[in-house]
């Protein structure tokens, strides 16, 4: 990274920064903010983002509820979260700046497209009166720019239409505040490049608005009051990096696993649904691989094609959101039922029911432990930030493969479309977990188990004399044969459970995230909570608080030492984006009197929100 | 030196486990002539899989000495495609019946009939619900009367050779379940047929709907309520082939006729299994006034699903696959002193 240009006035040095992009759903706000995370990523910093879109895909113009915004948390240091305020604000409309300016900090540095507060863009907005008129902005540092004005300028001769010109708002913001960060701009040029390498204009007038606000920050007179920061590269350890969201870290999670489990083929069956579907795009693009991918009719379509698959003996893997999970409830039965490995992902989302598609929420812990007919147990793991999206995936597969199981994999909204700087690991280095198909037909029966992990033969149609049929009715628990035999089901109902039970002892120990092994307070999150309830301890620690973070991934079975564990602390807070799911199972499973922090608003934990709750409950206790 | 090998006998595909229907029910019949049809092609047992739903037909696979998978109501059709996805080379005989097929499973069955997944499809039709004793099903005609309809249904039937037709199928075919030789025929028609083959039996359900179809196969009248198809030849039927099936003068509809008296079989309608509107009027002749239309109805192959779909990815699957060089692929950056 090259030395930040000079700036008129003086930078302030920032440990860390958090910016938002808001406009319409139709202004590319995502987009500028994926723009400018690549670039930040490039510069070095450490980085956590927070993509949130209304579920419309072109809500009506200039309305509140159809703001799309995306936001940066960048730094020196490590980020876990993506910020509790906003130190800049880019709003390039009314409705946008309505909305964000209460995450706004007091004094942060707000960027106002002056040409968008038009009187029906106010109205729609629900302003009464033009807040950049009023004292409304008067306790921040405002830069009102007439982005709309600059960009039409900057564009101009290049035969687009309005419309089209308006479209390249974005990129003038962009550059703009690329340069307030002294960040480059090649690889958002390279991006623009590429991406309308078959519409000249449109690219051309891209580059020119990018370049335009670039060079309004290196010449314009920038009001005095406002001042860039300057944020320094964070200290990271030695490597290659990318910036990875976690759609695309578990589909390269799903493609190793099934690698080192030395699986020819991958298949997903799928059917579209919010905020799930990236991961179906992102495996559609994966052919070259060898992933084959079946947009099914139904979500039941979906998870039968892939346990087809698996019995045809590929990895079937399926994904949805929790709506969607319910549906595939029966086929997961019959998985359990068969004991085939298959992979199921759930990109949870608000609910109940539709509920809010585009916002998070972790409230599908349930569904997953306890949610089939039947005794019907299975291992349930989740994912606790992006790029921890790709252990977790070879994780499932080698539970999967290895006990011959459904396993479910709990990710969520946030987690699917969120990104950070990534150390890509060798993959050369990641233990292989070979599936051994059984092919001697000396002695097969399609139910007779491994002594150790309790898992059936994986006997694949094809392989000459193993040819048998298994299915939903209870079996005999060796020969496969049905049965109604009542010590049969009995027997089965305790392997079965004993099977998934088992699994405790082949993960690792639970660990501590933050903190010490025994204490005051142990404050245990699972899921994308990770980042604020990290941050949240971190700081406690640091006004001397005995406060630690445990984080589970494996949320069933629990890991064999966690009631020990959970033992060493007087107090354990759970902090959950959901009404106590996890609190009920700790309670239910271990005995304790554990407490939940609960939040359901569709958004994330803000870290001041859980430190300030323990702090409060610590001091209820004095 | 070469070994030639006994030829099979339908007893090879025969399982070991013994078979549970009700004594006289039809589908006893349907899985001899299935083991025959095995037989008599000489199929590979580890090559052949039966996949079912939920019903009595579903439990046909438990019968059959391939591989077999008894699945949940209705998803069979999805668990095939799947199992085809993987692997392409497995031959695959779907399992079901009126109400796993076309209530519960009937969308299934809709997106597996216009995708044309390569694989047999056989369709127990005896227009009632057996397994859960008795409720009418979505075949059964207007004013049945079941345990969950007293005073009769109101719903109006599906057809499922119409069915089948609307929605694309490549191949619609339709025997009887004790017309041994004549299902024999059908189904291995249906197995050299590539994509896939829909293949609708009329099966008697002895203790819930007997005699459903004897309209058209009690022995005394069958041969008058009978079209046998065959491709080429004109529309025939009767003991004494003496009616056939002609168009009806001025109009698009069908008409039995009686050869003789200035009638020909020159002005019968020769079968042509590739005329998809002569297949959607024949799927809909119905007894008295027209014979049952029996045998291949609709035959027009196209590319299978899993064909098309497979071309499109690496054929060699994941093996060879170079992780480290596809998450390294875009844009990338080093932290560190070679940086």
């Amino acid at each position: 990274m090259g030395s930040p240009p000079a700036t008129r006035s003086a930078r302030e040095v920032r440990d860390s920064v958090v910016i938002r992009f808001a406009g319409d759903s139709g202004d590319g706000m995502q987009l500028t903010g994926l723009r400018f995370t690549q670039e930040t990523a490039l510069a070095g910093s450490d980085l956590a983002t927070f993509p949130d879109y209304p579920a419309e895909i072109r809500a009506p113009a200039g309305t509140t509820y159809g703001v799309s915004a995306f936001q940066i948390h960048f730094g020196a240091r490590d980020i876990t979260s993506v910020g509790d305020e906003l130190d800049v604000l880019v709003a390039m409309n009314p409705a946008a700046l309505k909305v964000s300016l209460p995450d706004l900090r007091m004094g942060g540095a707000v960027l106002v497209d002056t040409g968008a507060f038009t009187d029906r863009n106010l109205q729609k907005a629900g302003y009464e009166k033009n807040p950049l008129d009023d004292e409304t902005l008067a306790p921040y540092q405002m830069l009102k720019l007439d982005v709309t004005r600059h960009t039409l300028d900057a564009v101009e001769g290049l035969g687009l239409s309005q419309k089209e010109a308006l479209r390249c708002r974005n990129m003038w913001a962009l550059g703009l505040m690329l340069w307030m960060y002294g960040r480059s701009r090649k690889a958002t040029v390279e991006w623009i490049e590429k991406k309308f390498v078959k519409e000249p204009p449109v690219r051309d007038a891209n580059l020119k608005a990018l370049n335009a606000g670039h060079a309004f920050g290196e010449t314009a007179e920038m009001p005095s009051h406002v001042s860039g920061y300057s944020v320094a590269a964070a200290e990271l350890p030695v490597g290659v990096y990318r910036t990875v969201s976690g759609t695309e870290a578990l589909a390269w999670g799903l493609l190793a696993g099934a690698r080192k489990a030395g699986l020819k083929r991958v298949m997903l069956g799928s059917y579209p649904i919010t905020p799930a579907s990236p991961l179906l795009h992102t495996m559609a693009g994966m052919k070259d691989y060898g992933v084959v991918t079946f947009q099914a009719e139904d979500e039941i379509a979906a998870i039968c094609a892939a346990i087809g698959a698996s019995y045809a003996g590929a990895l079937g893997v399926t994904s949805s959101s929790g709506p969607g999970i319910a549906l595939k409830g029966e086929a997961l039965g019959l998985a359990v039922a068969t004991e085939l490995p298959l992979i199921v992902v759930n990109a949870q989302r608000a609910g109940p029911s539709t509920g809010m598609p585009t916002k998070n929420e972790q409230s599908d812990l349930y569904q997953a432990v306890f949610g089939r007919n039947g005794d019907a147990q299975l291992p349930v793991v989740a994912v606790a930030t992006p790029s921890d999206s790709f252990e977790v995936g070879i994780e499932a597969v080698r539970l999967a493969t290895k006990y011959m199981t459904p396993v479910i994999l709990l990710t969520d909204g946030f987690l699917a479309n969120a990104a950070e700087p990534w150390l890509i690991p060798d993959a050369n280095a990641i233990p292989e977990f070979p599936v051994r198909y059984r092919t001697d037909p000396e002695g097969f029966m399609s139910f007779s188990r491994d002594d150790a992990t309790l898992a059936r033969p994986w006997a694949v149609p094809g392989t000459p004399g193993l040819e048998h049929r298994i299915g939903g009715l209870e079996r005999s628990w060796q020969t496969g044969n049905i049965s109604y035999d009542p010590d049969n089901h009995q027997r089965m109902t305790e392997l079965r459970s004993d099977k998934i039970r088992g699994i405790a002892d082949d993960i690792p120990p639970q660990a501590v995230a933050l903190g010490e092994e025994r204490g005051a307070v142990a404050i245990v999150g699972w899921g994308s909570t990770y980042g604020p309830i990290h941050q949240a301890v971190q700081n406690l620690r640091e006004r001397k608080l005995d406060v630690s973070h445990i984080h589970l991934r494996y949320l069933w079975p629990l890991p064999a030492n966690l009631g020990d564990l959970l033992r060493n602390f007087s107090r354990v807070i759970v902090p959950e984006m959901n009404t106590g799911q996890l609190l009920t199972v700790l309670r239910a499973v271990y005995l304790l009197p554990a407490e939940g922090i609960n939040k359901v608003t569709g958004k994330p934990f803000k870290v001041t929100e859980i430190e300030r709750v323990v702090r409060a409950r610590l001091e209820d206790r004095r | 030196m070469t070994v030639t090998l006994p030829k099979p006998s339908p007893k090879d595909y025969a399982s070991d486990q013994e078979v549970r229907w009700c004594p006289g029910c039809g589908d006893y019949a349907i899985l001899k002539a299935v083991q025959k049809t095995l037989a008599d092609l000489g199929v590979k047992r580890e090559n052949t899989v039966f996949i079912s739903g939920i019903g009595c037909a579903a439990r046909f696979p438990y019968y059959v000495s391939t591989y077999g998978f008894h699945t949940i109501h209705g998803r069979a059709p999805a668990i095939a495609t799947g199992a085809k996805l993987a692997n392409p080379d497995l031959d695959i005989w779907v399992i079901t019946g009126d109400g796993d097929g076309l209530s519960i499973g009937g969308n299934h069955m809709l997106h597996l009939l216009r995708r044309n997944v390569d694989l047999q499809v056989i369709l127990f039709n005896n227009e009632v619900y057996g397994l859960t004793k008795g409720q009418y099903s979505p075949t059964s005609h207007r004013g049945f009367k079941s345990p969950s309809t007293p005073l009769g249904s109101v719903d109006n039937p599906i057809a499922p050779g119409a069915f089948a037709l609307g929605v694309g199928a490549r191949f619609v075919a339709r025997s009887i379940d004790t017309l041994t030789p004549h299902l024999v025929d059908v189904l291995k028609r249906a197995h050299g047929h590539r994509g896939t083959s829909f293949v609708e039996v009329f099966q008697n359900c002895v203790v819930f709907n007997d005699g459903a179809f004897s309209a058209f196969t009690d022995k005394s009248i069958a041969p008058e309520q009978q079209l046998h198809l065959e491709h080429g030849k004109p529309m025939v039927f009767g003991k004494a082939k003496d009616k056939g099936i002609r168009i009806k003068p001025g109009a698009l509809k069908l008409e039995a006729v009686m050869l003789g008296d200035g009638i020909a079989m020159d002005d019968l309608l020769v079968h042509d299994e590739t005329n998809h509107t002569q297949a959607q009027m024949l799927v809909a002749l119905r007894p008295p006034e027209f014979p049952v239309a029996l045998g291949v109805i609709y035959c027009d192959p196209a590319p299978s699903y899993e064909r098309e779909a497979l071309a499109q990815v690496n054929a060699d699957g994941l093996v060879g696959v170079d992780l480290n060089a596809i998450m390294r692929k875009g844009r990338t950056w080093k932290i560190g002193d070679d940086a």
